[in-house]
């Protein structure tokens, strides 16, 4: 099931510095929302807050809730390694497991977060989620080879069959295309369209394109020379990019800096 | 310069093959089926062998791999992945400094610790002196080990949900695990040709022992005890000896090397 995530009044910090202030934003539920931004704006640190990734940095720390259906993640309580099992993540470089065959990489999560252990069903998870990621036809016969032989494009469509075989309800998704080609990049984005309604995506990027072609939303996140980042604009992707409401969403939107 | 410090590279390998062809001539001739299974012989009578050395060797390098490797992986994990408080710092600047305590030291630790409460030499003692040199070398290789792993590979682990340790212990530590039997190889290699600690720990024994908890022969005390002798045939079994410790150690050191190797290859 595709769950809503609030964000209310988060700021995130490292040591003593603050990246990200004040943020508010409410991301629909299996829809897909664009966070775009120039470099430095925050926006991948706001990513790693919606499922407690952040603080997996040491010195780090997070002020204000982000209700996961209206769950409060940083309510005391709350088992991270529980809430990272319904908030999958896909980062920027793929990085599939080095040690693992495709297999083992598709079932790390299920056999080793939700603790599946029968063959039978790690098998149908093993082909369903790589159904799912598109990549079952390319890797069928040769599930037992090391997840690494495979090319940029397919290790990271792999990264996300195994962040979808743990059955998440969000999928976070941190300039998933970024390191790759542009037809390994059409792959990931019609994927995206695929998956979306069954999982609420959250994707990070600095191609505005990409944004434009795949986000049914689009916040926009800019920080000052000397200021955190901040939430500057948040609509419908179709008005954010033909009618933004704030000047510098629409410069940096048509190009004027970032 | 140049030419000097060719030279000089030229003397450093030419040191080396000259004490190993050395030992080669002297020791070869001693080889022989008897030598590795056989105890010694009194002077005089021919024959014989240094099985008990061998055996004592091999049980108490064993039990010091035993008590260490564990021991120092697991520390090296910890000083990697969670080392940054005064705890980290503290082991980090001990095992340093435990690198560079003279083993002759160790081994009268392990003599105080041991030997005299219990008021005889064992395997047991030297086990423990030879454990306390490994020790660090684990920690540290482990240490670096699995700090090179990329750190993007540990999130990939922990966003799936996987609590902590697992993630550590399923996907980092493999990924870390040629690195780690290198290290754990040269520790042993290191402590496999070590006399000094063995000298009031282990002792030496002319025949089979339980090499646990009496004194027991070893392999650099049998090269110490027959070198120094008179007899010509222990002199003999010295130089056999000497070339079968060099050869262990260089085995050590190749399986080390061919163990980091595979870091790379793909399965």
């Amino acid at each position: 099931m595709a769950s809503e995530i609030v964000v209310r009044d988060l700021n995130a910090y490292y040591g003593a510095h603050c990246a990200v202030e004040g943020v508010n934003i409410r991301f629909q539920a299996g829809a897909i929302t664009a966070l775009i931004g120039p470099s430095g704006c925050g926006k991948s640190t706001l990513l790693r807050c919606l499922n407690r990734m952040h603080e997996v940095i040491p010195n780090t720390r997070v002020d204000g809730q982000v209700l996961l259906d209206a769950t409060n993640l940083y309510a005391p309580g709350v088992d991270a390694t529980l809430l990272r099992q319904r908030v999958g993540m896909v980062f920027q470089r793929p990085n599939p497991f080095p040690t693992m065959t495709i297999f083992e990489n598709v079932v790390a999560g299920a056999k080793l977060a939700n603790h599946v252990r029968d063959r039978h069903t790690l098998a149908d998870i093993a082909e369903r989620s790589l159904r799912r990621a598109a990549l079952w036809d390319e890797v069928k016969d040769k599930l037992h080879r090391s997840g690494t032989s495979l090319s940029g494009g397919q290790q990271q469509r792999l990264c996300i069959a195994r962040a979808l075989a743990v059955e998440p309800d969000v999928l976070l998704m941190d300039e998933p295309a970024s390191a790759l080609d542009p037809i390994s990049t059409t792959k990931i984005e019609d994927l995206m369209r695929e998956l979306k309604g069954a999982f609420t995506i959250i994707i990070v990027t600095h191609n505005m394109q990409q944004a434009a072609r795949v986000s049914d939303y689009t916040g926009f996140l800019l920080a000052g020379e000397n200021t955190p980042g901040q939430l500057i604009e948040f609509d419908e992707t179709s008005k954010m990019f033909t009618t933004p409401k704030d000047k510098r969403t629409e410069d940096y939107i048509t190009g004027r800096f970032g | 310069m140049i030419v000097v410090s060719a030279l000089s590279a030229g003397i450093a390998a030419a040191v080396l093959v000259i004490v190993v062809l050395y030992v080669i001539g002297k020791g070869a001739p001693a080889l022989s089926v008897s030598f590795f299974t056989q105890v010694p012989r009194p002077v005089g009578i021919p024959g014989g062998g240094v099985a008990n050395a061998l055996l004592g060797s091999l049980v108490v390098i064993a039990i010091a791999s035993a008590l260490a490797i564990p021991v120092g992986v697991l520390a090296g994990i910890y000083l990697a992945l969670f080392g940054r408080g005064r705890l980290a710092g503290a082991v980090r600047f001990l095992s340093d400094v435990l690198t560079g305590v003279p083993s002759i030291a160790i081994g009268v630790f392990a003599y105080a610790l041991i030997v005299l409460p219990t008021r005889h030499f064992s395997g047991g003692s030297a086990s423990l002196a030879l454990a306390i040199i490994m020790l660090p070398i684990v920690v540290r290789t482990t240490e670096e080990a699995v700090r090179l792993v990329p750190h993007v590979i540990r999130e990939g682990a922990l966003a799936l949900g996987m609590p902590v340790w697992r993630a550590v212990l399923a996907v980092t530590v493999p990924v870390a695990r040629p690195g780690i039997i290198t290290g754990a190889l040269l520790a042993i290699a290191r402590v496999a040709g070590e006399s000094a600690p063995l000298l009031f720990t282990a002792f030496g024994s002319q025949l089979f022992s339980n090499p646990v908890t009496s004194p027991t022969a070893a392999l650099p005390l049998l090269i110490f005890q027959y070198a120094i002798s008179p007899y010509k045939d222990w002199q003999q079994a010295a130089w056999g000896s000497a070339l079968v410790l060099i050869v262990v150690v260089f085995a050590l050191n190749v399986a080390a090397r061919v163990a980091f190797r595979s870091r790379f290859a793909s399965r």
